[in-house]
C-alpha cells in the first residue's frame, strides 16, 4: 500500500484546537460504544490510540465519528518511534497527519520512546539514553511531526525498567530541553513517574519538583503491576490493566495543586472493565480537578 | 566529540528482544550498579507477548481450534522469525497462513491454513475503504444484448478464499463460543468475504462461483467470466451467481461495456 504525503496546501486546513480545560476523560474502547451512546453527550473527553484508526474505513472510523460528534477527542500516537535514531516513517507520519486533519482532536500526543528498528516494528515503548546526540535526534523528529500536523505535540514521559550507562542527563532535564528547543508541550504520565521512581530508586516528588510542569498540557493516570527485579526487589510494570494506585492519586493531587487543572486521562488498555468502572475513575479525577483553579496557559515557571 | 554522535543504542538494544539465544545488551543497567537481566526481560516479554496477542486477535478461530497453548507456541515461532514490518498491527500476520501450512505440528490439520486465510481476509474486509454496494436495479437497466460485455467494479472489501477443505464451515463454527459439531473437513469450499455496510459476512460460493467472481473482480466482462466458470463446473448457473454476488455486496458499480 502506498501512502503519499499530501501537498501542503491541499486537504482540510488544520485548526488550532480550543483548550478543553480541566476535564477528566477516559480511553475509548469500542466495546463501550453502546454504553457511551446510551449515556449521551457528557463532560469529559475520549482518547484513542491513533494507529487503531489508520485503516481505510469500516467500523473503527464509524465508531470514532460517533464519539467525536459529541465529545472532544485526544489522539494518542503510540508507534511514531520519535526516540529512535532512524528517520521517521514518512508514510506513518502522513497517516498521523491525516487523522489530525480528519478528526480535529483537542489534544495530540506521542511518546518519548522508540518502537521500530530497521524494518521491524517491535510494538513496545522502548527506552533511550539521554545524551546530547539523542536529544538532537528527538528534537529533529518532533520538529518533523509538528511541521506535519502544524500544531504543538504533547510528548509523554516514559516508564522504564533499565537505565543506559551512556546517559549524561537526567530525564527531567532531557524533557525540558526538548520542550524548550521544539516548543512542544508535555503529557505528564503520573503513573509512569511512580513506576520509574520505584524501578530506579529515585523520589517521585523530587522528579516532579524538577519537571517542566508549566509545559504540561495533559496528564495520564493508569494502573500498574508488580514484579521483582534481578535482586528480588520490587519492579513495577506499566500495565494499564487496573485501577489507579493510591500513591499515584496522591502524586496527582500534588501535581494539580501546583500546575492547576489540566485535561486528565484515565488510561486502561487491557483487562478492560465495564464502562461504569472507567467512568468512576474519571469522576474521581474530575473531583480533584474541580477543587482546583484552571492552569495558567503559558510560561515555564521552572527556575533554571 | 565522537561519543556525542553515538546513536548505536537501538542496534545494541533491539536484537535480543526477539532472540532468546542472545544475551541482554551490556549498554543497560539497573540503578546503583544493579543487574539488568530481568529488567531487560520485561521488554522482551512485552514485545513477544504483545505480538502473539496481535496474532491471536487476528486469528481467533485458529486459536479456538488449536487451543491457546498450541496457538501461542506456534505464534511465538512466527513472531520471532517474522516480526511486523508496519506499525499497523491489523496489517500483521499476512505470512501466518503460509507458516501454519508448513508448521510441523499442524500437519494433522491440513485445513487450518485456509481457515487462517479466511480470517485474514475477514480483517482486511473489516478495515477496507467504505463504499456503497451496487444496486441490483443497475443490472436490469442494461440491455440484454450488452450484458455479456458488462464489467463490474469490485467492492474494496470483497475477498475470495478457495479451499480444497471445508474451511468456510470450520471458520464459521469457530468464530464464536457456540459448541462445534462434527464437520466433514474434506468437502471443498470457496468463501466470499464482503462488507457492503459495516458487517463483514462470509458466504459459501456455489460450484464455479469463485472462478466467476474472481474473473469479474479482475475486470473481465460478464460473458468471459461466465465461460471461465462453466469450464470449472458444468453446474454453474449465471443468473443465481450474479444475483448472489450483488446481494452480498461484492461490487460497487457496473459499466455496460464498449460493445
Amino acid at each position: 500500500m502506498m501512502t503519499a504525503i499530501a501537498p501542503r496546501t491541499s486537504v482540510v486546513p488544520l485548526r488550532y484546537p480550543s483548550p478543553i480545560g480541566g476535564v477528566a476523560g477516559t480511553s475509548f474502547k469500542p466495546e463501550h460504544l453502546p454504553a457511551i451512546l446510551e449515556a449521551g453527550p457528557q463532560r469529559g473527553f475520549f482518547e484513542v490510540h491513533a494507529e487503531n484508526y489508520m485503516g481505510a474505513g469500516g467500523p473503527p472510523h464509524r465508531a470514532l465519528e460517533m464519539i467525536r460528534r459529541d465529545h472532544p477527542l485526544s489522539l494518542h500516537g503510540v508507534c511514531m518511534s520519535i526516540g529512535g535514531p532512524q528517520p521517521l516513517d514518512k508514510a506513518h507520519l502522513a497517516r498521523f497527519r491525516g487523522l489530525v486533519a480528519r478528526y480535529q482532536p483537542a489534544l495530540v500526543s506521542e511518546h518519548l520512546a522508540w518502537s521500530t528498528h530497521e524494518t521491524s516494528f517491535l510494538n513496545d515503548l522502548l527506552p533511550l539514553p539521554y545524551t546530547e546526540a539523542s536529544l538532537r535526534v528527538v528534537c529533529e523528529h518532533i520538529d518533523q511531526v509538528q511541521e506535519a500536523i502544524r500544531r504543538p505535540l504533547l510528548l509523554e514521559n516514559p516508564s522504564t525498567y533499565v537505565a543506559f550507562r551512556e546517559s549524561t542527563m537526567g530525564e527531567t532535564d532531557f524533557i525540558r530541553a526538548i520542550a524548550e528547543r521544539t516548543g512542544c508541550g508535555v503529557l505528564l504520565d503520573v503513573n509512569n513517574v511512580f513506576v520509574s521512581a520505584t524501578n530506579h530508586g529515585f523520589s517521585a516528588l523530587d522528579y516532579l519538583a524538577d519537571f517542566p510542569l508549566a509545559r504540561v498540557g495533559e496528564i495520564h493516570l493508569a494502573g500498574h503491576a508488580e514484579q521483582a527485579d534481578d535482586e528480588g526487589d520490587l519492579l513495577l510494570i506499566d500495565s494499564h490493566d487496573g485501577p489507579v494506585a493510591d500513591a499515584v492519586w496522591k502524586l496527582y493531587e500534588i501535581v494539580i495543586g501546583r500546575r492547576g487543572a489540566v485535561p486528565t486521562l484515565i488510561e486502561w488498555d487491557s483487562n478492560i472493565p465495564d464502562w461504569s468502572v472507567l467512568q468512576a475513575e474519571a469522576a474521581a479525577a474530575q473531583a480533584i480537578l474541580d477543587r482546583t483553579g484552571p492552569a495558567a496557559l503559558t510560561g515555564d515557571r521552572h527556575a533554571a | 566529540m565522537p561519543h556525542e554522535q553515538d546513536l548505536s543504542f537501538a542496534a545494541a538494544f533491539a536484537p535480543a528482544l526477539l532472540d532468546p539465544a542472545q544475551d541482554p545488551p551490556t549498554i543497560v543497567t539497573g540503578p546503583n550498579g544493579k543487574a539488568a537481566a530481568r529488567r531487560y526481560a520485561v521488554y522482551r516479554n512485552n514485545v513477544t507477548v504483545s505480538l502473539i496477542d496481535a496474532l491471536a486477535s487476528i486469528y481467533p478461530a485458529v486459536q479456538r481450534i488449536t487451543g491457546p497453548d498450541f496457538f501461542r507456541a506456534m505464534a511465538r515461532f512466527h513472531v520471532r522469525s517474522t516480526p511486523p514490518s508496519s506499525p499497523l498491527l491489523f496489517d500483521y500476520g499476512r505470512d501466518f497462513p503460509d507458516f501454519i501450512e508448513a508448521y510441523e505440528h499442524a500437519q494433522a490439520m491440513p485445513w487450518l491454513a485456509d481457515v487462517a486465510r479466511i480470517e485474514r481476509a475477514w480483517l482486511d474486509a473489516y478495515h477496507a475503504r467504505d463504499a456503497a454496494p451496487l444496486s441490483p436495479v443497475r443490472l436490469s437497466a442494461i440491455a440484454p444484448e450488452r450484458l455479456a460485455d458488462a464489467v463490474f467494479i469490485p467492492h474494496p472489501a470483497m475477498r475470495i478464499v478457495r479451499s480444497p477443505f471445508s474451511a468456510a464451515t470450520i471458520f464459521a463454527t469457530n468464530r464464536d463460543d457456540a459448541p462445534v459439531e462434527r464437520i466433514d473437513a474434506s468437502v471443498p469450499e470457496d468463501a466470499l468475504i464482503t462488507r457492503p455496510d459495516f458487517d463483514v459476512t462470509v458466504r459459501h460460493l456455489p460450484p464455479g462461483g469463485a472462478a466467476f467472481a474472481a474473473c469479474l473482480a479482475s475486470g473481465r466482462p460478464l460473458g468471459e467470466a461466465a465461460a471461465s466458470a462453466l469450464e470449472t463446473s458444468v453446474e454453474f448457473d449465471i443468473a443465481s451467481n450474479i444475483a448472489g454476488l450483488i446481494d452480498a455486496g461484492a461490487f460497487t458499480s457496473l459499466a455496460a461495456g464498449d460493445a
